[in-house]
């Protein structure tokens, strides 16, 4: 398996996208640090890339590289391989590739210049956005059964747990107003796993503003170990379950 | 030369008519009680180092109390320890202990009725419900004292340094923690609290009210459960000082609640959950504030007039106003905001866009308080570009026309 790790790692190191988003995120975070005077500015318009940029990218390379890769996995196939080895390596591979990028082009100018709670809640959530991220496309593009559908539903995906999903709580919270949604807004945190991110980091950020209503609740729940646990858990799922509903798809899969 | 003529004159008759009494265990006198009773208008008595639990001490004449090496009153949980009234009295540099605590009089370490001209220097009071209790009195000095309470529940425990009826007073310099209120106002007048540090009280820092004339000045208030509160009051001017951590769903820097004719100038407000809120207040002057990393910097309510926010800066606030009107009869100008994108094409410093400075989230917010699990989301960041586009629900008129390019210079 390790062997085959490293096939796709050379593959995509290869192909240079992987370098490319590195350095594009590291020219962003460092020209934010040193544009904005103030820190937590620059830690705020960072929260957004890392909120946006790194899903998308994320999701959108993965889809492109199973499918590059295609003929890659059916000549593996033909080997004496399980495919759920087969999957779970070109997971790995990927998952560790995206990783490293985001490692060097948020991680070190965060630690150079914010090197804090904020920076470091950033820095777990990114790379906890990635794996989960990578985990649903390979869950996407294994269900689907051309590179345009798969692209398509990847983005779909990205467009739902980014925009539409926060504007569906919007609703939900206005149309139900009347009545105590304290504690199912924590449930519908859980559901969206760049909300979960989000105020993972938001706990560290803007807690002054949190302290008040409904945020003292997330404070007490997500502040504490168990929220901690909570949280972390919860990512964990995000990054198993799509993994795992991917490799029964793919064993079952008629390539 | 004269003047030090006069000067020695007064001090020797002084010294000719004024006695001392000294109380200690080794002393002819073992007891305050006794030497209070000994002792006439002018003497000086010095507490002897020692633990000294005599009951309730009433002074009501003109004498000085001086403590030597920090001698101990002691209320054993049952008594108020020292009653003052009449006026020229001094306490200083005494350790009250355990005063005690009724549900029916508000028992005080140190009470003080009817009286005038009185100083209460360097004391230490501990485990006291009430702690200083000053009421119908005036022209007396509350300087240096070191108040700590037992921090229990509101309403079993008593106030830091209580004043009711009272006018020309001086608060300065003291440090008050663990109390119900830190420092408490009402019917004060022409007053000064200056200098002070009030943390961890259970409700506010400062609890001012129908208390026209005063000032506050270069004051700490930290990590209060509510913070400040002044109401129902004109003419209060609020300067150089700093409202810190003061975290809750109704904590605030300051709570202005019925205000009128007052300044608010050179304070910083740093992470409190609201920073200033404000209703039915007017014509309050609020400059050269700083406001950093609060939740709210301001929330003013629809009924609020004829206020006048200038050069205030504003860095990191999670939201800079609230308002829950469509209207504002406010002035805001010359205040710099750090979420402010503009130009400023002939170099004045002053932006060449007016900002609003309500945000279309900040709105949604005010209306739906769960919404704020959405705070910084990608959706929330399109609607208020919208909103910037296109204003519909924020305040057309809440606007800073000459907003700052730079952080003003305070």
């Amino acid at each position: 398996m390790t062997r085959l790790i490293r096939y796709v790692l050379y593959d995509i190191l290869r192909n240079k996208v992987v370098i490319t988003y590195a350095l594009f995120l590291f020219v962003v975070s460092f020209s934010l640090f040193q544009l904005e005077e103030n820190e937590s500015k620059a830690i705020l318009s960072l929260l957004n890339i890392v909120l946006i940029v790194v899903p998308l990218i994320g999701m959108i390379f993965t889809t492109i590289h199973y499918y590059n890769s295609y003929e890659f996995i059916e000549l593996m196939l033909s080997q004496p391989l399980s495919r759920k080895r087969i999957l779970l390596s070109e997971f790995t591979g990927v998952a560790v590739s995206l990783l490293c990028a985001f490692a060097f082009g948020v991680g070190v100018p965060v630690l150079i210049f914010s090197f804090n709670d904020t920076g470091f809640a950033l820095l777990i959530a990114g790379g906890a956005l990635t794996l989960i991220f990578t985990s649903i496309a390979f869950l996407a593009s294994v269900k689907s059964r051309d590179k345009a559908r798969g692209i398509g539903f990847t983005l779909l995906l990205w467009f739902y747990f980014a925009l539409i999903y926060d504007g569906l709580v919007l609703l939900v919270l206005f149309s139900f107003s009347d009545y105590p949604m304290e504690k199912f807004t924590l449930l519908l945190s859980a559901l969206n796993p760049i909300d979960l991110a989000r105020i993972s980091i938001m706990l560290k950020m803007d807690v002054s503003a949190l302290m008040g209503y409904t945020g003292a609740l997330y404070k007490n729940f997500f502040g504490t170990g168990a929220g901690m646990l909570f949280t972390g858990s919860i990512m964990l799922l995000w990054i198993i379950l799509p993994l795992w509903w991917a490799v029964t798809a793919f064993n079952k899969k008629d390539m | 030369m004269k003047s030090i003529l006069i000067l020695i004159f007064f001090f020797s008759v002084n010294c000719l008519s004024a006695n001392t009494i000294v109380v200690g265990k080794d002393q002819p006198i073992h007891a305050l009680k006794r030497a209070v009773e000994l002792a006439k208008n002018g003497d000086t008595i010095l507490l002897k180092q020692g633990s000294y639990a005599e009951g309730n001490i009433v002074i009501g004449k003109s004498i000085t109390l001086i403590g030597i090496g920090m001698p101990v009153l002691d209320g054993l949980q049952k008594n108020e320890i020292l009653t003052i009234t009449g006026h020229n009295v001094t306490i200083k540099g005494i350790r009250f202990l355990n005063a005690g605590y009724s549900s029916m009089n508000d028992y005080a370490a140190l009470k003080i009725v009817d009286a005038t001209n009185i100083r209460i220097e360097q004391n230490i009071i501990e485990k006291a419900s009430f702690a200083i209790h000053i009421a119908n009195s005036t022209f007396s000095t509350i300087r240096n004292n070191k108040i700590v309470g037992t921090n229990k529940s509101e309403h079993s425990s008593g106030n830091g340094i209580h004043l009711w009826k009272c006018g020309n007073m001086k608060i300065e310099g003291n440090s008050i923690q663990g109390h119900r209120d830190g420092i408490y106002f009402e019917f004060v007048t022409h007053s000064t609290i200056s200098k002070n540090v009030s943390e961890k009280n259970i409700r506010y820092g400062l609890h001012f009210m129908f208390s026209n004339d005063d000032a506050y000045l270069g004051n700490t208030f930290r990590n209060n459960g509510a913070g400040v509160a002044v109401m129902y009051t004109r003419n209060v001017r609020m300067e150089n000082n700093l409202f810190e951590n003061n975290w809750g769903p109704s904590a605030y820097g300051i709570l202005l609640k019925d205000i009128s004719d007052s300044h608010i100038k050179n304070n910083r407000f740093v992470e409190n959950t609201v920073a200033i809120h404000m209703e039915g207040s007017s014509r309050i002057m609020i400059e050269k504030n700083t406001f950093k990393a609060n939740g709210w910097a301001f929330k003013v309510q629809a009924s609020c007039d004829d206020n006048t926010f200038y050069k205030n800066n504003f860095f990191g606030n999670s939201f800079d106003i609230a308002t829950n009107g469509d209207k504002s009869l406010n002035t805001f100008n010359n205040n710099y905001w750090d979420k402010y994108e503009a130009y400023d094409i002939n170099r004045d410093g002053i932006g060449d866009k007016p900002y609003h400075p309500v945000s279309m989230y900040a709105m949604i917010v005010e209306q739906n308080p769960t919404t704020i699990m959405l705070m910084n989301s990608f959706m929330i960041k399109l609607l208020d570009k919208a909103e910037k586009a296109i204003p519909s629900l924020t305040p057309e008129n809440l606007v800073d026309a000459a907003p700052m390019m730079k952080p003003n210079k305070l």
